[in-house]
């Protein structure tokens, strides 16, 4: 079973973005890059069930500019066999991103994508489930537990208020939740080593995908800051300002 | 301009947050129509006919929606989308698993998450955990959008009389089935829709602490409780505990933040809050920034103390 995981490069999750001053987007520029992290727990789910034998190859894709080769030396690092970057001039959308994996799926005989319930940057939630539409394959987003057995996946999601067991036929689009596991890390040969791996270079064009947007970003703005409010000596002030000053209790 | 929001429910009651995701439905068009897809749904399809401003509910009443996978619903909603202009559901695991899905289906793009209505085409997102704001705007014939339920006020669930029409059911895909739920019992009150929650966080020290300070708290309040993901990873709290930028995200009028040092990813689930109160032995705890109140001190002896006097 060939499983296809699809990463994103993103700002470093340990950093905190700003928003440029004219406003126009945030400032990348000198930005820490990485892994978008939901990605890493993808890539590690993929490669233990290479190490269990169920899966045969492990490949991880990537939709952007040359940068994002970076983050794909990383998988290979990581134990994915071999990398597909889909060479694009700008980042696309959820939707071109689901239509480049797509394409890739039917040239590859995958039979399981496992990539991250969102990006870290634009928090979209969204690529997994299109890909599945796209393909007409069964999903199972948020997986906290992935199991194997003949041709359906047994995935425990997390969901509102709980847990859910849901069981879908192969093959099959699963999006990573943070709980799924705890990805390792790369060891210095395991690095030097992905770099004989080998990453194919194509174009949108060769796959036959539009990636035209459909959404643009007229304007990015600071969050509305709260102010510290006063402290409170003890919890008699406390109650007295909950009842009277602010009324909520 | 017509607007088709999709329920969300347990084929019982409909969800509050559908009345939240309704709210923002209004500021696009005064005439909704709501779809309720399930099995067995007719409490939910007369609750939902009540709603202020549904015109009209669209029942599909059929076994394959009975499990709310989101292969069938997607299906259902990509068959009758081209009759509208915009289709929005609330942004909880229900909606954001469906709904990319429908749109894909109809080769539209999707708006995640947004906060506010500025026009029928332009909207507010949060990206980056909520570290900034984006505004943007979209070009697709049909926009699909997920809402923040915590950013919008909830519609009255009384006063409407809307007309309800079955509709048919598409193909049952049989992709997907449900082995099980576990959904938390108990009397508390959703935590994305509660009126106040006590949240813990690592200073409770351990899992019983937790229970034993933080349930009489809640229980007095009527609260529901949450967790930072520190507490969760800890153990001290079940995962669907979780607030902040990885869990759930809130917006309570009272939100207290017990034990918590407010991590950035914590602050992004709950600073919309309307009152927050924070009590840590820390006074440097980055929580203290943002909270309304503050109370410096021992949290084991701080919560029996407020519990008694509630």
């Amino acid at each position: 079973m060939k499983i296809l995981v699809p990463i994103k490069r993103v700002i470093d999750y340990n950093l905190k973005v700003r928003v440029k001053k004219d406003n126009s987007d945030v400032d990348l520029s000198n930005t820490k890059m990485g892994v978008n992290p939901f990605d890493e727990i993808a890539i590690e789910e993929a490669i233990r069930l290479k190490e269990a034998s169920i899966a045969t190859e492990v490949i991880a894709i990537s939709c952007g500019t040359s940068a994002s080769t970076d983050v794909l030396r990383t998988a290979l690092a990581l134990g994915a066999d071999r990398a597909i970057l889909v060479e694009l001039e700008h980042n696309p959308e959820p939707l071109a991103v689901a239509k480049l994996i797509s394409a890739v799926c039917a040239k590859e005989q995958v039979k399981l994508i496992i990539c991250g319930k969102q990006a870290i940057d634009d928090d979209c939630n969204q690529t997994g489930q299109m890909t599945a539409a796209l393909l007409d394959w069964s999903q199972a987003t948020f997986a906290s537990e992935i199991k194997i057995e003949g041709d359906s996946a047994f995935v425990v999601r997390e969901i509102d208020g709980g847990l859910e067991t849901l069981k879908v036929a192969l093959p099959a689009v699963v999006t990573t939740d943070l709980r799924l596991n705890e990805p390792r890390y790369a060891t210095l040969s395991n690095i030097m080593q992905a770099k004989r791996k080998p990453i194919d270079v194509i174009t949108a064009s060769d796959l036959g995908v539009d990636v035209s947007p459909r959404v643009s970003l007229l304007k990015v703005m600071e969050p509305p800051t709260r102010t510290a409010g006063e402290m409170v000596a003890n919890v008699d002030v406390l109650l007295e300002k909950l009842k009277t000053e602010a009324k909520v209790i | 301009m017509s607007v088709l929001v999709i329920a969300e429910h347990d084929n019982q009651e409909l969800k509050s947050s559908s009345l939240n995701c309704l709210t923002a439905a209004g500021k696009l068009d005064a005439h909704i129509h709501l779809l309720v897809a399930g099995h067995q749904v007719s409490s939910v399809s007369e609750a939902a006919k009540n709603v202020s401003n549904v015109s009209k509910v669209l029942v599909a009443n059929a076994e394959q929606y009975g499990q709310l996978t989101a292969e069938n619903i997607a299906l259902l909603v990509a068959s009758i989308a081209s009759a509208y202009t915009h289709i929005l559901v609330a942004a909880t695991t229900f909606g954001k698993n469906m709904l990319p899905r429908a749109a894909a289906l109809c080769d539209m793009s999707q708006i995640s998450d947004i906060i506010s209505v500025e026009s029928e085409n332009t909207f507010i997102r949060p990206i980056y955990a909520g570290n900034a704001l984006a505004m943007v705007q979209s070009s697709d014939a049909i926009k699909f959008i997920t809402v923040r339920a915590a950013a919008f006020d909830a519609t009255a669930a009384v006063g409407g009389n809307a007309e309800v029409e079955a509709i048919n059911e598409s193909n049952d895909t049989k992709l997907s089935e449900v082995m099980s739920r576990e959904i938390a019992a108990g009397d508390r009150p959703e935590l994305t829709a509660a009126a106040a929650i006590i949240s813990g966080g690592r200073g409770l020290a351990s899992k019983d602490k937790y229970h034993q300070l933080l349930e009489p708290l809640a229980d007095k309040l009527g609260a529901a409780l949450g967790a930072s993901r520190a507490a969760v990873d800890a153990g001290f709290a079940p995962n669907d505990y979780q607030v902040g930028q990885t869990g759930k995200i809130v917006a309570p009028d009272l939100y207290f933040a017990i034990g918590i040092s407010g991590a950035i990813q914590h602050l992004a689930g709950m600073q919309s809050s309307k009152v927050i109160v924070a009590i840590n032995k820390d006074e440097d705890a980055p929580i203290f920034q943002v909270a309304d109140y503050g109370l410096v001190g021992d949290l084991f002896e701080i919560i029996p103390e407020l519990t008694e006097k509630l």
